[in-house]
């Protein structure tokens, strides 16, 4: 039985989690109205429209805010303090994650830093979070 | 649009004790508060025709207290949920569906881990225990306060100013005997108190705590023929935006607008203005809550609302009393608050409370579910216009 907060997939997102797999952060494009949306669903929120397809974002993205977690999710591996954030895409949705591959302090993490995506593993998944863009570590 | 003080309050009562009960589960204390609560309004089982109560099969619930409804609703939005069921029930009245309505609410979110308590936020497969939840273990400290370092950064408001809010609410909870931390604090104290998820320290998050609440709710008529002076409801609001347990889901992180919807929402259709409001109850998880319903109800603009507390106006002898119970930081917080945030309103409406707050006519309340999945605003007076 796994813990009870790794996450489960759905039919309805289970490209975003292939892609986790294969190291590509893919999101949910409407073709009706062009809006890139997260979470994955079969309908977009900006119009109504079913006709929606996944897509290969860049994994760019800016660090808009966070908190550093004293005592993080033992799942994760490690008890010393990690992030959680809200994340901006370039392409524009915001989530939630964390920002790994630095030092987890307020020094090192600056709101509006550049970003991209990066895979980790979680239990038994594989798991989206984020890292300093290249020339930002 | 139903007319300001179509219903009013005529039942409103906490569990017999809270804080720590640990003889009582979830159940126990939602039957005690529902027993207290019938005392108050001088009725029982026999009288009331609506139920709602949101975290036990309302089936189940309403048969054990002996009410047989023939209106209920069990709306589960977290924290909120009994002031969106207070909504919907005063539509049920106005509607012709029932007459009078028992809302019932219990949590032992210290004691027994919630034991005899449904509703799960994080169930497999959805959207939060997807995509949000194990970022964080699901900590509410965490990810609730996830816009906190933005508001400070955009706005100027340094830890220091933060946190007076807890000191302020503290000032309130002195006088409370049943809040839970009564000893007066200081700035100094917040920010020495131990680190949780950095900004956010131990002194600026909620209590967890065990208590039960329920009010009774009927017509304007019918409220006049009750023991206790009547709480008119004069309006109400609910919204909906950010769906999983994070903030991400709020389109514009900083200036909310579901809780412009909900709390213009409630002034409309009560016909007051932000200078009528003699009390006010923002429902404080963590110590953000309060900054961003004053912003987004529209008491100031957006980005003044943390210095506004700063400056204490939100404190005892300030323009504009806030929290007077002590709120969830110093009084109680189970887990879901919106049945203790409406009640401390009640209280206060009827000259009742605690700390009371002088000549309260008008008395607004705003609470949240699911972190900023929902909120709702009620605003409730002494008088029917
Ligand atoms: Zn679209």
């Amino acid at each position: 039985m796994p813990h009870p907060l790794v996450p489960v997939p759905t039919p309805e997102t289970q490209p975003f989690w292939d892609g986790c797999n294969e190291g590509v952060l893919r999101i949910n494009r409407c073709r009706a109205c062009g809006d890139a949306y997260f979470p994955p669903s079969p309908i977009c929120p900006e119009c109504s429209s079913t006709n929606v397809e996944f897509f290969d974002a860049s994994g760019e993205a800016t660090l808009y805010s966070y908190t550093i977690q004293q005592k993080p999710l033992a799942l994760w591996g490690s008890d010393s303090p990690r992030s959680v954030a809200l994340i901006k895409l370039a392409e524009g949705p915001m989530l939630t994650s964390s920002v790994i591959n630095c030092e987890q302090t307020p020094e090192a993490l600056q709101l509006d830093m550049p970003l991209q995506a990066t895979f980790t593993s979680f239990d038994d998944l594989t798991v989206l979070c984020f890292e300093p863009a290249e020339g930002n570590s | 649009m139903i007319p300001p003080g179509a219903t009013a309050i005529v039942g409103a009562a906490e569990s017999t004790e809270i804080g720590k009960v640990p003889d009582m589960s979830s159940v126990g204390l939602a039957i005690d508060a529902a027993a207290n609560a019938m005392q108050d309004a001088g009725i029982t089982a026999a009288d009331i025709d609506g139920f709602t109560c949101g975290y036990f099969p309302v089936a189940d619930m309403s048969r054990q207290l002996g009410i047989f409804p023939s209106w209920a609703d069990n709306t589960v939005v977290g924290g909120c949920s009994w002031m969106f069921q207070l909504r919907n029930a005063i539509a049920a009245i106005h509607a012709g569906y029932c007459n009078t309505v028992l809302i019932v609410y219990g949590e032992s979110g210290r004691s027994t881990r919630r034991l005899g308590q449904s509703g799960d936020a994080g169930q497999k497969g959805g959207t939060g225990q997807q995509f949000d939840m194990f970022y964080s273990g699901g900590q509410a400290a965490a990810t609730f306060t996830l816009p906190v370092l933005r508001y400070q950064h955009e706005y100027g408001l340094s830890d220091e100013e933060l946190a007076v809010g807890a000191v302020s609410q503290r000032e309130w909870a002195v006088d409370v005997p049943r809040a839970t931390l009564r000893e007066p604090t200081s700035v100094e104290e917040v920010l020495d108190s131990p680190m949780v998820a950095w900004p956010i320290r131990r002194a600026m998050c909620c209590l967890v705590s065990d208590a039960g609440g329920a009010i009774i709710v009927t017509s304007a008529d019918r409220a006049r023929d009750y023991p206790k002076p009547p709480v008119y409801v004069l309006g109400t609001g609910g919204a909906l935006e950010a769906g999983v347990m994070s903030p991400a889901g709020v389109r514009e992180p900083l200036r909310p607008e579901f809780i412009r919807t909900s709390g213009e929402a409630a002034f409309s259709a009560a016909g007051v203005s932000h200078s009528d409001i003699d009390h006010l109850m923002i429902y404080d998880a963590f110590i953000h809550t309060p900054i961003f319903g004053l912003e987004g109800l529209g008491f100031v603009d957006y980005g003044e609302a943390g210095h506004f507390i700063a400056e204490g106006h939100t404190a005892p002898g300030g323009k504009l009393p806030m929290n007077t119970s002590g709120g969830g930081l110093s009084y109680a917080h189970t887990g879901a608050y919106g049945m203790l945030c409406m009640l401390e309103s009640i209280r206060q409406v009827r000259g009742e409370a605690a700390n009371q707050v002088a000549d309260v006519d008008i008395a607004l309340c705003h609470g949240w579910g699911g972190y900023w999945s929902a909120c709702s605003t009620l605003i409730f007076g002494t008088d029917a216009p």
